[in-house]
């Protein structure tokens, strides 16, 4: 038995292999990218609107609004980023109801994949925000001697993100598998709507950790624009 | 090994085409259609508010001239009450003075015709009554009413008292004065010529006599002469008969208590003689 898909090599060249993570998650790229252009390759901006785009709106508007709790106040510059985190995990877990099929963020190498997105993320959007001696300044507050803490928390967190979505997922599929050998009537298919629920779950704590990374990193700065502006303002 | 570092690294390039390819098919055109229907709803409230405020301000516009529009028909049907009142009065006082003069007028052109229709009734009951009495005479007496009112005049010619008599004898016996006998009728010349022998004889002179015939002539025959007239009138008689019809015509009248006439009125063959002295 598989415990991920990446043992699933479909074609191999060298260095060079198709496994069934690639080929699942291609899929799911096709089937996400295929949908939002038939939807939105006729949006209307009138007061009435078509069912999908009433539905890709509302996902749309309530991802930019969870960013927006989280503290990140211009939530365009995000949702490209924390969205399709959402969207993929999300869309990744949806499909575990169609028979046969493995999730890709079953496999560890996806989940590391998405890890290391967000570990490279939280520095991009920091420097972008703070610059590099802003950004780098946050390791060392509020005293140098947390900056080996800082960098093993940025470490960790990076590992976590990676072992829970991967340890949560992988452990869906294996207890269907299990569970099909043992109870092949209507108890999987109980367990397959609460890994439905679970996936959900995971993909909205998967991106809002991402989110709350990314603020960590840039709201700093933005605090301290305010603090400076404050007396500013009152001359 | 769980971790394929070759699909680690597949699945990175993986995630960041799709955060692009989501980038240009998802999120952009939904934000952008979100953000034109906000702008246009928003918009569109803006105009919706200034529309409202507008017909707010037109709305306040249109009662302030209504309310002043009531104010001025107010004041305006007021006084078109009053010039409207001040007309009918004057008009009512035009026309009450209208129908006065009207009827003053009217009065008065009665008046005149009762007074012409008396005189032309008197007239013509004096020649009625005068036919009467010469036919009367002359059928039953055989008589001419001429000669028997010259006789008459004659005899009373003799009669007359003695203070007119003496003024009349002096105005008519100096000869500058002409005695005129007027009469209704033509006088015959015999008694013409019996008249001016009973002047002649009376006044125990020649005098000058001059006859005239007036048919409008009340009486019956009288003489002016020296300033003087004196006459034998059947005006009495006739007084009493107007009295007469007047009581038939009038029975408010009648019903006083009746007054009666002269028995001259009732004595055709012996009328009262009636004299009277009246400066001309």
């Amino acid at each position: 038995m598989n415990l991920t898909s990446d043992q699933q090599i479909l074609w191999q060249y060298g260095f060079l292999k198709l496994d069934g993570t690639i080929l699942t998650t291609w899929l799911l790229m096709l089937g996400l990218s295929l949908g939002a252009f038939l939807i939105t390759h006729r949006l209307s901006t009138d007061s009435t609107v078509s069912r999908w785009q009433a539905a890709l709106e509302i996902i749309i508007t309530g991802i930019n609004e969870q960013i927006k709790e989280v503290g990140l106040t211009d939530p365009q510059r995000y949702i490209g980023f924390i969205g399709t985190l959402f969207l993929f995990v999300a869309t990744a877990s949806l499909c575990t109801i169609i028979p046969g099929y493995m999730p890709p963020t079953g496999s560890l190498s996806t989940t590391a994949a998405l890890a290391i997105c967000v570990f490279i993320a939280v520095p991009w959007f920091g420097l972008r925000e703070q610059g590099l001696r802003g950004y780098l300044k946050g390791y060392i507050s509020p005293t140098p001697i947390m900056l080996p803490f800082n960098i093993i928390s940025e470490l960790s967190r990076t590992l976590a993100l990676a072992v829970r979505l991967f340890g949560n997922m992988m452990s869906g599929t294996m207890i269907i598998a299990i569970l099909l050998t043992i109870t092949p009537l209507l108890f999987p298919i109980v367990m397959t709507a609460l890994g439905l629920l679970t996936g959900m779950v995971q993909a909205y704590i998967f991106s809002i950790l991402a989110a709350v990374y990314i603020a960590a990193a840039t709201v700093t700065r933005r605090k301290k624009a305010d603090s400076q502006a404050t007396p500013l303002a009152a001359h | 090994m769980l971790i394929d570092w070759f699909t680690v690294g597949a699945q990175v390039v993986n995630f960041l085409i799709l955060v692009w390819l989501l980038k240009r098919f998802l999120y952009k055109p939904v934000l952008n259609a979100i953000d034109v229907r906000e702008k246009r709803i928003a918009k569109e409230l803006a105009d919706a508010d200034a529309k409202q405020k507008q017909a707010q301000l037109e709305r306040d516009e249109f009662a302030n001239k209504n309310k002043a529009f009531d104010e001025q028909r107010g004041t305006l049907l007021s006084k078109a009450t009053d010039d409207a009142k001040a007309e009918h009065d004057r008009l009512l006082q035009q026309a009450r003075k209208a129908a006065d003069a009207l009827g003053k007028s009217r009065h008065d052109a009665l008046i005149t015709e009762a007074a012409q229709l008396n005189q032309a009734l008197l007239q013509r009951t004096q020649l009625e009554v005068f036919a009467i009495a010469r036919k009367t005479l002359n059928d039953l007496a055989d008589a001419s009413l001429e000669e028997r009112v010259a006789d008459v005049f004659i005899r009373r010619l003799a009669t007359i008292p003695p203070a007119m008599k003496t003024t009349l004898g002096a105005a008519l016996t100096n000869g500058a004065e002409t005695a005129v006998i007027r009469s209704a009728f033509d006088l015959p010349h015999a008694q013409q010529a019996a008249i001016q022998d009973a002047f002649n004889l009376t006044f125990a002179a020649p005098v000058k006599v001059r006859f005239e015939t007036v048919p409008d002539l009340v009486s019956g025959i009288e003489i002016m002469a020296g300033g003087q007239k004196l006459g034998w009138t059947i005006d009495s008689y006739l007084g009493s008969l107007r009295s007469g019809v007047d009581d038939v015509l009038n029975p408010k009248a009648a019903a006083a208590p009746p007054t009666m006439p002269p028995p001259a009125v009732v004595a055709p063959t012996a009328p009262a003689p009636v004299h009277s002295v009246a400066a001309p």
